[in-house]
This record gives structure tokens, C-alpha cells and sequence, in this order.
């Protein structure tokens, strides 16, 4: 087992020490990333025309291989932390950008609409209803962005001990000590799925309103229910009789529609 | 008062939305702006609260003119609602009623209860409070929408096309509702529909406009059944226009009579002397008053008559009138449990079920021999429905008379065809003689009923 986990000492770290090194090198990059993306957001939401020339800008940049950062940024940054995780920010930025720009222009007209007439101003409505209505598409994009930072800071290791688990790797195969490239490999993946993992658990915390599960699907496909029981019922009194008894918080959208509809058929 | 002055809306590729319109809406009413689509009248509502601005003329609200105010307090003091009610997805129901009081600086506690009290007046639980705009129906969120737009108590709503997206019995109930909380509420609300039913249901004043922006017409809805401006118009309101003013008219005047009525265990001598020579039928009550169904006159009198000479040995059926005072308890009986197979049989296929039940009378006198019932049909509530309804009741009626039923379903009195008719000629001359007021009698009641 010790072949596994005996880390090198030019490492400089245990292997939690790595661990931890490897997560803050590729998840401050996405924090940083999605700050610099939001007020970026907000401005293409309000100047539709902003949009272009930024997606463009941001391709550009993402198609530059990290090498060609560190090669200009080691000059400033030197070999450090920082050199790496600067790309890695910039990578970052091309994935939240459109998913926040999209997911906020996804957001129904309808909404918009009613929003504006109610007088929120294009700030605070950005703000209080597009950006949370836009949750689902922003964790999307989050989501890749935080994997396939992870996959990268592995590059670190070019520019000496900066890529964590990477460089974990790499000395693996000058030491031509295979299990420490299983452990790096794998602890990577472990890594990346664990985050992806949290990440849906703060997507389901952080989205309520939104319906889960199996009978959400379901009513997905139906689309929502006019069910006539209730409002055809002019004084309302039966409108929720039918809706909620003996419905709990996983049964709550299945029941009610069979309520009212067999509240419809004995009528 | 809004007051729309020559405004014009023309977007910069040249397409005019709207064309000097010019429109004074009434406080405390409803003022529906309909027609075709692309006609402007979304347009129109958006420039009442500034969410486009219009390219000529100006908007006052109460003599000022909007472009001078600031936008957001603008908004806030008007109530909107839209189809698919563009409830925020993400706030609880509670929460999204509270939006605009919450803007307005009220606190959480006090901005939540008005949302409660609103729920209540609209009509929707106070379970629901705690749910999330997907788990209501169409219905319930077009109520929230209407919640909503009513929580800070703005004295103007703003209405693009709410109910079209619902199934037509889900409109039919929140169009109720709406005229109800109208009633209590008095809002100024302009309503903007493409169905022209709706404006007439729901309108105190209806503008038609037509494709470019222009006005067609601007009339209280019985005035454009009557008298439609143009060819357009006209065609817009499509057929029926007659029958449809009438639900304008109120049936409170109708003379009704009581004469063909008898309860169940009317003997022969109330049968002879209550059926009239032009109607050869009589209603028949239960005990409280409420109509069982029409029944023909000889057939009633002749089952009257065998049911009392059932009894003593010495009366005959020419007798009966004599001796039925004597037998009305008797007869009463052989007749309630006669009158239960006749309800039952009022649903059902009316000329079978008469002469299934006549055979039965020809074979076996009382109790099974009650007098067929022929279905009397939806009544009319007397001086609250229309000469509409009392139309179409005498129209569906078999003999041609409509019954005529108080609030609690009592029947009190039938009235005929020609009746209705005669009651239409008077209503229509009345109407000729003062345009101006609509005739006291028919003018919200009725419509807070249809």
C-alpha cells in the first residue's frame, strides 16, 4: 500500500497536503472566474451588442494552450500559484460568460415583462429574478468549468512544483514508479467527480422552486396542469380541499393533479 | 381618469403599431381593448405604463402627463397582469404577491400578511402560500398573477390578455371572479383581449381597433351590438349580435304569470281552473315551490281525478272535483311517489319516457299512474339573469315557456315566447328613447351576473 501513497519529498507536500494544494489551484480560478463573469453578464444583458465581441474574445483566449500563458506570465508571476491559476481564470471566464448570459436571457418574457412592469430597474431585476431563475443553466456551466479545471492544473507541473497531483504524476514516471501515477490519475477523478458532486447538492439547495425527482420529470413532459376542478370553482373554497390533503413534500406535484382530476370526474 | 391624447407609437423600420389614438378611460371601470392581432392594443397598454413610449402624443393620468413621472412609481402604482401570468418561478406564492409592497419599503411580516389577505380575496387557499409557481395549476397562478397586481392597492390595473392561455372553463370562473373583485375593488383596469366575447362580458367600455393602430370603435358594449360604426366592426362582432345585446337587458319587468303553476297534489277542480287556453301544459312544484317539470293539463287532471276515485267506493272520476278536497292528502301521497319516478325520468329521453309512462297509466292507476313530466329545463332567475336567459329557457323549454325561479330556486311564475318578445320591443323602444343612460334597471347587476 505504502507504494501508493509514499510521496516523494521533492514534493514538498503529504498527500493530503497535495490534495488540498490541488483543489484551492483549480477551484479559486472558477470563484475568480465567476466574479469577473457576472458583472461581464450583466453588462451583455443590458447592451445586447456587448455580447458578440465578448464571446469572441473569450474564444480567442481559451484557444490559447496554457503553455503559451506561462510563457508570458512566468516573466511577471514567476513560477508560481499564481502563473498557473491565472489561465486557469481566463479558461474559466469562456465557460461562465454564455452560461450566464444564456441562462438569463432564457428566462421567460413573460417573467421579464411582468418584472419591469412591476418597476424593478434592469439592475436589480438582473439581480433578484433573471440571475436566481438562471441558477440551473450558471451550476451547468460551473460545473464543467470547476471538472476541467481540476484536469488542468495537472499542467503546472511544466513550470516545476506548481501542478500538485500533477506533479505527483510526473515524478512518478521519471522515478518509473507506476503506483504513484495510479494514485495521481485517481485521486484526480475522485477529485473531479466529488466536486461535480457538491456541486449538484448546492444546486438542488440553492433551487427550491425548481421540481426533482420522478414526478417532476413526469410533469415536465405533461407541461403544468390546468386542472379545471379548482378554478372553476368561482369562490375558491375547494381549490385546495382537493390540492392537499395528504400530500407530502416528494408527492406534492403528482397528487394534487389526481386530486383534481378525480374531484373533476365526480362532478 | 387616463387620458390617451393623438398618441402614435411608430418603431424606427416604419411599421406604425398605433396611429393617433385618442381614448378617455373612465375611472373605476372596465375599459377592454380589442382586436385583431397586430392591431395595437398591446402596444397601447404598454404605453399606459411606459414599458414603450410612445413615438407622438402624451398619456395623462389624472391630468399629468406620465412622460414627466419618474418610471418606477409609475409602474408601481399600476397593477399588471399578463397571460401565462409570468409568475416569478423562483419566489413562494406568498412571496411573489409581495413583491411590489416589498419595493415599496414595506416589512417582511406586514408585505406577507396583505399577500394573505390577497390570496383570500382572490379566491386561492392559504395553503397554497408556501408552494412554488409550478406546483399550481394555470388557473391558480393567473389568480396569483391578479394577487400580484393588486397587492400595493394601485388604483389602476393594467390586463394583457390574462385568461387566453386557460382552458375556456378555467377563463369562465376567473372572469366571474374578476367582475366579482371589480365589484368590491372599483378599479380603473384596462383590459386588452382579442376575444370579443370576453370585452362584452367583462367590458363597461370597449374600444375596437383595428390592424395599423386605429381606433374603430369606442362604445359601451350594448351600444356596439346595436349599433356597430363600420363594416368592420360589425364583422368583428360577429353573428347573434341581437341575442347578445339581450343579455343587456334585464328580466326584471318580464311579465311573468303564476296561473299554469300547480304543486304536486293539486286536485282536479286547481288543475281545471289553472290551465290556461293557450298552454296546454301546467307546471308542476313540489311542496316548497321548486319546478318538477311540465306535465300535461288532461293527463294531470284525469290522474288528479282516478287517484281521489280510487278511494271511496261511491265517487266516481265525473265526482272528483266534488269529493277531492276530502281526498287531497291521499292524492298528495300517490303523487310525491309518482313525482319521484317522473324526476328520474326527466333526464331522460323526454317523448320516451312520456309514453312509457302513459301505457303504465292506461294499465294501473295510482300511484304509478303519475302524469309524465316533460323536463322543464334550466330556469331563469327572475330580475337578476337577462331576457337572454329567459330566451334561451323558453327556446330549450318543450312548450315553449320559460320558468321563471327566485334566488332560492322557487318557481314564480312561467312566461312565454311571445311574452319575452313583447318584453324585447319594450326594452329596445326604452333604449331608443334615452341613448345616454343605459337603462337603470339593466345596467351592472346584470352584468356583475353574466
Amino acid at each position: 500500500m505504502n507504494q501508493y501513497f509514499d510521496i516523494p519529498s521533492d514534493l514538498q507536500h503529504s498527500y493530503l497536503g497535495l490534495i488540498g494544494l490541488h483543489l484551492q489551484e483549480a477551484l479559486l480560478p472558477v470563484l475568480f472566474g465567476l466574479l469577473i463573469a457576472l458583472p461581464i453578464a450583466l453588462v451583455c444583458a443590458r447592451f445586447n451588442w456587448f455580447y458578440a465581441p465578448v464571446l469572441w474574445v473569450t474564444t480567442v483566449l481559451y484557444a490559447i494552450p496554457s503553455l503559451a500563458f506561462f510563457v508570458v506570465l512566468i516573466d511577471y508571476t514567476g513560477a508560481t500559484e499564481t502563473t498557473v491559476m491565472i489561465p486557469l481564470t481566463v479558461y474559466s471566464l469562456v465557460l461562465l460568460v454564455p452560461a450566464i448570459v444564456e441562462g438569463t436571457r432564457a428566462v421567460s418574457p413573460d417573467t421579464v415583462a411582468a418584472a419591469t412592469a412591476m418597476g424593478f430597474g434592469s439592475f436589480r431585476r438582473f439581480v433578484q429574478v433573471e440571475l436566481p431563475i438562471a441558477v440551473p443553466a450558471i451550476m451547468a456551466g460551473l460545473r464543467l468549468a470547476a471538472v476541467s479545471s481540476i484536469s488542468l492544473v495537472s499542467v503546472g507541473a511544466i513550470i516545476g512544483n506548481q501542478g500538485a497531483l500533477g506533479n505527483l504524476l510526473h515524478d512518478g514516471m521519471i522515478y518509473h514508479r507506476d503506483p504513484l501515477i495510479v494514485t495521481s490519475v485517481v485521486t484526480t477523478a475522485v477529485l473531479a467527480i466529488a466536486v461535480d458532486g457538491l456541486l449538484v447538492l448546492a444546486q438542488v439547495l440553492l433551487t427550491p422552486w425548481q421540481p426533482h425527482g420522478r414526478a417532476a420529470a413526469r410533469r415536465a413532459r405533461t407541461g403544468p396542469g390546468d386542472d379545471i376542478g379548482p378554478g372553476t370553482d368561482p369562490a375558491g373554497d375547494n381549490v385546495t380541499g382537493k390540492d392537499l390533503t395528504g400530500t407530502d413534500v416528494t408527492g406534492k406535484d403528482a397528487a394534487p393533479q389526481d386530486a383534481a382530476a378525480l374531484g373533476e370526474a365526480a362532478r | 381618469m387616463i387620458r390617451i391624447e393623438s398618441v402614435t407609437k411608430r418603431y424606427p423600420d416604419g411599421t406604425v403599431a398605433v396611429d393617433d389614438l385618442t381614448l378617455d378611460i373612465p375611472d373605476g371601470s372596465i375599459t377592454v381593448l380589442v382586436g385583431p392581432s397586430g392591431c395595437g392594443k398591446t402596444t397601447t397598454l404598454r404605453m399606459i405604463n411606459r414599458m414603450i413610449e410612445p413615438s407622438g402624443g402624451r398619456i395623462l393620468l389624472d391630468g399629468q402627463d406620465i412622460a414627466q413621472q419618474p418610471v418606477t412609481a409609475l409602474r408601481r402604482s399600476m397593477g399588471y397582469v399578463i397571460q401565462n401570468a409570468g409568475l416569478f418561478q423562483h419566489r413562494t406564492i406568498v412571496d411573489n404577491i409581495a413583491t411590489v409592497p416589498r419595493m415599496l419599503g414595506w416589512d417582511r411580516s406586514r408585505a406577507r400578511e396583505r399577500a394573505r389577505e390577497l390570496m383570500e380575496r382572490v379566491g386561492l387557499d392559504a395553503a397554497l402560500a408556501k408552494r412554488y409557481p409550478y406546483q399550481l395549476s394555470g388557473g391558480q397562478q393567473q389568480r396569483v398573477g391578479v394577487a400580484r397586481a393588486l397587492a400595493a392597492d394601485p388604483p389602476v390595473l393594467l390586463m394583457d390578455e390574462p385568461f387566453s392561455a386557460v382552458d375556456p372553463i378555467v377563463r369562465k370562473g376567473l372572469q366571474a371572479e374578476l367582475l366579482r373583485i371589480q365589484a368590491e375593488l372599483g378599479k380603473t383596469i384596462v383590459f386588452v383581449t382579442h376575444d370579443i366575447d370576453e370585452a362584452i362580458k367583462l367590458g363597461n367600455m370597449i374600444a375596437v381597433m383595428r390592424t395599423g393602430g386605429h381606433l374603430a370603435q369606442f362604445a359601451p358594449p350594448d351600444e356596439l351590438l346595436s349599433s356597430p360604426a363600420d363594416a368592420f366592426v360589425e364583422d368583428f362582432l360577429g353573428t347573434d349580435r341581437g341575442i347578445r345585446r339581450l343579455s343587456f337587458f334585464t328580466s326584471a319587468g318580464l311579465d311573468v304569470t303564476t296561473t299554469p303553476i300547480v304543486t304536486v297534489d293539486a286536485d282536479a277542480a286547481q288543475i281545471a281552473e289553472r290551465t290556461l287556453p293557450e298552454l296546454p301544459y301546467l307546471l308542476v312544484t313540489d311542496a316548497e315551490g321548486k319546478p318538477l317539470g311540465w306535465a300535461k293539463a288532461e293527463e294531470l287532471a284525469a290522474q288528479a281525478a282516478d287517484s281521489t276515485g280510487e278511494q271511496p267506493a261511491d265517487s266516481t272520476g265525473e265526482q272528483a272535483p266534488d269529493s277531492a278536497d276530502g281526498q287531497a292528502p291521499d292524492s298528495a301521497d300517490a303523487q310525491a311517489a309518482g313525482s319521484t319516478d317522473a324526476q328520474a325520468a326527466d333526464s331522460a329521453d323526454a317523448p320516451a319516457a312520456e309514453s312509457a309512462e302513459r301505457t303504465a297509466a292506461e294499465r294501473s292507476p295510482a300511484p304509478a299512474a303519475a302524469a309524465p313530466l316533460l323536463p322543464h329545463g334550466r330556469p331563469f332567475v327572475f330580475g337578476r339573469e337577462s331576457l337572454r336567459d329567459a330566451l334561451d329557457c323558453a327556446v330549450l323549454s318543450p312548450t315553449g315557456w320559460a320558468v321563471a325561479v327566485d334566488g332560492t330556486g322557487k318557481a314564480v311564475g312561467v312566461t312565454s315566447q311571445e311574452t319575452i318578445a313583447t318584453a324585447i320591443r319594450g326594452a329596445h323602444a326604452r333604449r331608443a328613447a334615452k341613448p345616454d343612460s343605459p337603462d337603470g334597471d339593466a345596467g351592472e347587476p346584470v352584468k356583475a351576473l353574466r
